[in-house]
């Protein structure tokens, strides 16, 4: 259980105590949290008071050959972590509530080879939801990370119709019960955020902590743009592609084994 | 006050006879006297409405005194500008751990009976916000409860 102490959310810190939870969470990013599986390899947190750097590019390896059928471990993480379960009465269809990953079951005709996939923002290096947007909400953060501004989204949600992926949902109820860390609200649109929360705290992603506690270690965290971090060095390895390569959007999140 | 003593005076100079002006005065202080003590009523009246007699007075409950990043004064005049400069850092660029923010308000001004900056006029946030009649929509998407409260894991 204290291995997975890093992962937990801090217990409301008093200002006087942020300074030395920020040291403790950044010492324990590196925590093993099983033989030979680490949260994240590279990353301390960033110092406060400094932007997210233009030197790093997040990025996700999704191995699809270690992605069970029928396990939404990943799912389940992304949801608690960002409050996304609504609790209570809901006049929301199932089709239109808040979704930032899936999990999407693919089947070759040809050979019948079957394939499970968790399906997100991909986090593209020229993001159409930005170029559509008109008030300038999504933008693309200095470290890769594609977010919504949400003071300055209207709700029109044309990025959730130039997004290839499907990866943007719009909020149609009040919220509460919001994590303090992740600010959602009725009328807005949102995506996966790579938990840009516990990525500046130097911790990987919700989904990504998830799949490596449960053993299935099909998602690796890092920085594309480090030679030396594990998934450049996997990527150097192995096949990996990019879904819908000929649009040629330069996404952050690959996958192998497709 | 003074137009109506000398409106009064000015009927009592144009009245006919000495005997009628003796009454015409006599009313006359009589109705002035009135006015006097009427308005002696409302004096104070108006007064305590000011002091939070009619109008609720924001009911400010500080745990930690003297810990804000700015001192009362100014935190009461600036506090939105500096959460509006700081906003687009936090948010665009990813500057984590300044000294404003919000979580940090709440952090310390979550009230210690609810847990919430908001909710009713003894929290926090909400107390001056309906005194001054500001519309507070921080808290349509951000949590009013600090730490790790707002969302069991």
């Amino acid at each position: 259980m204290s291995e997975r102490e890093p992962v937990e959310r801090d217990q409301a810190p008093s200002p006087s105590r942020r300074g030395f939870l920020a040291a403790v969470a950044a010492a324990a990013a590196g925590v093993m949290i099983a033989p030979g599986i680490r949260l994240i390899e590279l990353a301390a947190a960033r110092p406060a008071g400094e932007p997210a750097s233009g030197a790093v590019r997040w990025g996700l390896l999704i191995d699809t050959t270690r992605c069970a059928r029928g396990c939404e471990d990943c799912v389940a993480a992304c949801a608690r972590e960002n409050a996304l379960e609504r609790r209570g009465e809901t006049s929301v269809a199932e089709t239109q509530r808040p979704q930032w990953i899936r999990k999407i079951e693919l089947k070759e005709l040809a050979t019948g080879r079957e394939l499970s996939l968790p399906m997100m923002c991909q986090h593209c290096a020229r993001p159409p939801c930005v170029d559509v947007c008109p008030t300038g909400a999504s933008f693309k953060r200095a470290d890769g990370i594609v977010l919504v501004d949400q003071h300055r989204c209207i709700g029109c949600r044309y990025c959730m119709m130039a997004c290839p992926y499907q990866a943007r949902s719009f909020v149609h109820e009040p919220l509460a019960r919001q994590n303090p860390a992740v600010p959602r609200g009725k009328g807005c649109v949102e995506g996966c955020t790579l938990c840009v929360h516990r990525v500046d705290r130097g911790l990987a992603p919700a989904c990504v902590a998830a799949c490596a506690e449960a053993g299935h270690g099909a998602m690796l965290f890092g920085d594309l743009n480090d030679p030396a971090s594990a998934i450049s060095r996997r990527l150097r390895e192995v096949a990996s592609v990019e879904v819908r390569a000929d649009l040629r959007l330069g996404t952050g999140v690959r996958y192998q084994g497709i | 006050m003074r137009a109506l003593t000398t409106a009064v005076r000015r009927a009592s100079a144009t009245a006919p006879g000495p005997a009628a002006a003796r009454g015409d005065r006599a009313r006359g202080l009589r109705a002035v006297a009135l006015v006097l003590l009427v308005g002696a009523l409302f004096v104070p009246l108006s007064a305590s409405a000011q002091a939070g007699g009619r109008t609720p007075q924001p009911e400010i409950v500080i745990d930690a005194e003297g810990g804000c990043v700015a001192p009362p004064d100014e935190m009461r005049r600036n506090h939105m500008n500096m959460l509006i400069h700081q906003r687009p850092l936090t948010v665009r660029q990813g500057v984590r751990g300044a000294e404003v923010s919000l979580r940090g308000c709440i952090e310390c001004h979550a009230s210690r009976e609810d847990g919430s900056a908001i909710g009713t006029r003894r929290n926090f946030c909400q107390s001056c916000h309906d005194f001054v009649a500001v519309r507070l929509d921080c808290f349509d998407c951000h949590q009013a409860r600090p730490g790790a409260e707002g969302v069991r894991r």
